[in-house]
């Protein structure tokens, strides 16, 4: 059974392991940090958030500081998906972020039917447009 | 580090049982500060005789559901009186609340509409006149009272907000309370609009009412409303909202009145404790269906709101069964001369918002949606400072402790097969707005803050964009204002207003919703200053989720000596509506163009010169390659996006002209990125042999743990101490005393040669 534990990253109860949702690709151990198995990849922040405004005329460009900020970025080694995103001091350790009980997840699951895709939640229902009094 | 379960009910009730002691204990207290006994249990009072006697008497739920939608109209009633009515510009767009309260002082239900953690937050003041006031011969609490409280200390979110607390009686007895908080503003600080940044002691951040009678008999007191008056900038506005939230006070105590008329007293109290058990049953049930684990996340706010400094909030989530434990140790310590600590029950307050607005909001809300959660934070810490200790800007380390929050809920969330609400990336957190203060054209003097507040950008979902500008974090329904009708009121004008930013975007495969700009001037007024309270001009204020993005930073843009106005009667062709366009192409000639942090102190404006910031956008959700290239066109149409984010960020090979899409090449450009991020990147081993570091970089001002959260640093390197004890504490030196010292060895060295 599979279960849907990010956007990007599924769990196989059976094998005990992280699995990308894209591309099926399994990655490892699900008793263990998921980004070890991930690619790796540290940016300059302003290759994402470039400057809105002058960076040559001015010290604040709705840009992060380089010297502030890091991004990183975790692609599934396989499809190359971006599969999570951490914004860092320089230097500081990646979060082991999601460290699941997987002997609980399994029992838990074991009453439960399986999914084919992830429950988004309920349905979005916009109130009826109109123009009338009353609501009619 | 593993958390030890057992180790967060550490605020369990030291004197329990030993009452006897405490009534000595307080018969000779020199002063009755806020008494921890209350302040460290956010959980629910024990139930009280007539509340064991109502609920067996009372077991029919379709009743008590009836009982509980003729108290919800009351509290919504009273809620709408209060937003039409209070002269506060918070009170106008919903930065208020109404709530009726157990007699113990549990919050059972807030107003649909408003501020969940004000109201959250009135049980300590409640249980503290309970406890201390009700007995006391020269206080004594009586039918047709009224209470007030703004200090933090006691149970606020910020002194900036206003409670008023009345008791509700029935034959004699105290059956219940109700309260109304509005976000007041001006409270006689030292800087106006009353979340002073220049606040170095809690002295400094004016008024300090702790829970005290205002009214009598139904009727203000006019010593107790005169002595108000004076201590504050806004003598008119304090005087109006006492009373309006008098009157919703009334309201709701008439409601309440009329529900025991026509149902009976033991069928509201069962209504009102029901409520609270029946949320936490909820609650505890709920919780179970998530993942045993545990997540962690850890966030930096990068000033103080007086230097640019980087401050970890850090958050482990363990959820076991039916628990769910907020351990935040290893966060900053707190800083002593600074306003930017958050007092422990205001986050806590801020959580019950998470949970019943983004998470479970088909719960009544009520703090029984705490009951079972628990926290662990660092004594002397940013988020569990000492008494003495500034929080007057709480908002820098709550709204970030609470965005840390809603990322590690939502891993829990999203493998959840029964949801209540959708899993969402991070919501923008940080007021990005003007503070103002001064004489208006009327000749009033003012301070207080623009509804701006509450334009924040909406988080990205997995299958749709989060909406732009749309509510601040705290309050779902609050509204934007009318800007004409603030210009009505106040001197300056905003001449760029509510338009989207290009390009100020949370990227994603659904992308935050944006912010729009905020371009204002001074017009006529003899006196008239602005400040800004933000921080993330360094750092982002919030990340995406799942491979989405977060926010980019955002400065405060200055353009001075020009008046705009005269600039507009003499050349029009000279104005540009963006703030982009204004600092790149620099069209006013004389004009002096700047940049700076989010916060700026209380600063004397002139006319015409301008001030401008941008509202902060939700983060994205997903890959941003995968995004739909019809998606990315529409944002491109409507200018929220430039063609150089379509095609660095998106990879869309599209014409400019037509906005057709190539998508054959597109998907040729995609699979290129793909490529060239495998190339380009390394193993997980790799990149923490080369890029993770033992300790912050020297160059950094660093407040918090790095890797292991017992241990915590001051500021430097060489400040390192164990989490809870960094002695000496954390004095900030004068920003201005430091940019002198530093002009004085410029100079010796040019003297020098």
């Amino acid at each position: 059974m599979h279960v849907f534990i990010t956007d990007a990253l599924v769990i196989d109860l059976e094998k005990e392991t992280w699995q990308c949702r894209g591309c099926e690709t399994e990655l490892g151990s699900a008793r263990e940090n998921y980004k070890s198995f991930l690619r790796v990849r540290p940016r300059n922040p302003q290759d994402i958030h470039a400057p809105i405004i002058d960076k040559d005329r001015y010290e604040f460009t709705f840009a992060p500081d380089p010297e502030w900020t890091r991004i990183v970025e975790y692609y599934c080694p396989h499809c190359a998906r971006q599969m999570e995103v951490e914004y860092l001091p320089p230097g500081h350790p990646p979060a082991y972020d999601i460290e699941l009980d997987i002997d609980a997840l399994k029992a838990q699951w074991a009453d439960r039917d399986a999914l084919t895709e992830p429950a988004i939640g309920p349905a979005f229902v916009p109130p009826q447009h109109h123009h009338r009094k009353g609501g009619e | 580090m593993t958390l030890d379960l057992n180790e967060s009910q550490r605020d369990a009730n030291p004197e329990a049982g030993d009452e006897g002691v405490s009534e000595i204990l307080r018969d000779t207290s020199l002063f009755l500060a806020p008494d921890p006994l209350i302040m460290n249990n956010h959980g629910m009072e024990e139930r009280t005789a007539l509340e064991h006697e109502s609920l067996a008497a009372e077991t029919d739920p379709a009743r008590l559901e009836i009982v509980r939608e003729r108290l919800l109209a009351g509290a919504n009633e009273s809620f709408d009186m209060l937003e039409s009515m209070g002269a506060a510009p918070g009170a106008k767009w919903g930065d208020c609340v109404s709530a009726i309260f157990t007699a113990s002082g549990d919050l059972s239900l807030a107003s649909t509409g408003g501020v969940v953690i004000f109201c959250n937050l009135v049980q300590y003041p409640i249980k503290f006149i309970n406890k201390y006031w009700t007995n006391e011969p020269t206080v004594g609490v009586r039918e047709g009272d009224a209470f007030l409280v703004n200090d933090a200390r006691y149970g606020q979110a910020h002194n900036t907000d206003q409670s008023m607390m009345m008791p509700v009686f029935w034959e004699g007895k105290l059956v219940a309370w109700v309260g109304a908080t509005v976000h007041e503003g001006e409270n006689g600080a030292i800087e106006p609009g009353g979340m002073p940044s220049m606040a170095e002691q809690v002295w400094d951040e004016g008024l300090k009412m702790s829970p005290f009678r205002v009214a009598e008999n139904y009727t203000l007191r006019r010593d107790i409303v005169t002595f108000l008056q004076n201590s504050v900038r806004e003598p008119k506005l304090q005087y109006a909202d006492m009373k309006v939230k008098m009157f919703t006070c009334r309201r709701l105590e008439q409601r309440m009145h009329e529900a025991i008329s026509e149902f009976g007293l033991e069928a509201v109290v069962a209504c009102l404790r029901s409520n609270l058990e029946d949320t936490d049953v909820e609650v505890r049930k709920r919780l179970k269906e998530w993942p045993d684990g545990t997540v962690r996340h850890s966030w930096w706010t990068d000033g103080t709101l007086r230097e640019n400094a980087m401050i970890k909030i850090n958050l482990a989530l363990t959820k076991k069964g039916d628990r769910l434990i907020f351990d935040y140790r290893g966060s900053s310590p707190e800083f002593t001369n600074r306003s930017n600590n958050s007092l422990d029950i205001t986050l806590k307050g801020m959580l019950a918002q998470l949970f019943l607005t983004y998470i479970w909001p088909d719960l009544p809300r009520n703090q029984g949606v705490l009951a079972p959660i628990e926290f662990i934070f660092d004594e002397r810490s940013i988020l569990k400072p000492d008494f003495g200790t500034p929080n007057a800007q709480s908002m820098m380390s709550v709204f970030t402790s609470w965005s840390v929050a809603q990322v590690a809920v939502m891993k829990y969330l999203y493998s959840v097969p029964d949801k209540y609400t959708r899993v969402i990336a991070p919501w923008f957190n940080m007021i990005n707005t003007f503070l103002f203060g001064g004489v208006t054209q009327h000749g009033e003097m003012v301070g207080n803050v623009c509804a701006d507040i509450n334009g924040m950008g909406g988080g990205a979902l997995s299958d749709r964009d989060g909406q732009h500008s749309c509510a601040p974090i705290f309050a779902t329904m609050a509204d934007l204002g009318e800007q004409e009708f603030m210009e009505e009121e106040m001197p300056f004008v905003q001449l760029v207003s509510k338009k989207l930013m290009k390009d100020n975007q949370g990227f994603g495969r659904q992308r935050g919703g944006m912010g729009y700009q905020m371009i204002l001037a001074l017009r006529d007024s003899p006196v008239w200053g602005f400040m800004l309270t933000a921080i993330g001009s360094k750092f982002p204020n919030v990340p995406g989720l799942f491979g989405g993005y977060g926010c980019p930073t955002y400065p405060l843009c200055r353009i001075s000596n020009v008046d705009v106005f005269e600039t507009m009667q003499s050349d029009p062709s000279q104005f540009r509506y963006s703030i982009e366009e204004l600092m790149n192409e620099q069209p006013f000639p004389e004009g002096e163009y700047s940049t700076h942090p989010m916060f700026m102190p209380y600063s004397l404006a002139e006319r015409g010169e301008l001030y401008m910031i941008a509202q902060g956008t939700g983060g994205g959700f997903g890959d941003p390659l995968e995004r739909d290239p019809e998606e990315v066109m529409r944002d491109f149409q409507e200018d929220l996006v430039s063609e150089d984010v379509a095609w660095r960020i998106y990879r869309i090979v599209f014409d400019p002209e037509t906005r057709i899409v190539d998508e054959a090449a597109t998907r040729l450009a995609r699979d290129e990125v793909r490529k060239e991020r495998l190339d380009e990147s390394m193993s997980f081993d790799e990149y923490c042999a080369d890029f993770v570091t033992d300790a912050p970089p020297a160059s950094l001002p660093y407040y918090g743990s790095w890797e292991d959260p017992a241990m915590v640093y001051a500021g430097s390197p060489d400040r390192y101490y164990p989490a809870g004890q960094v002695n000496p504490p954390v004095i900030m030196p004068n920003p201005l005393e430091v940019k002198i010292a530093k002009l004085e060895r410029q100079l010796a060295e040019a003297r020098q040669g």
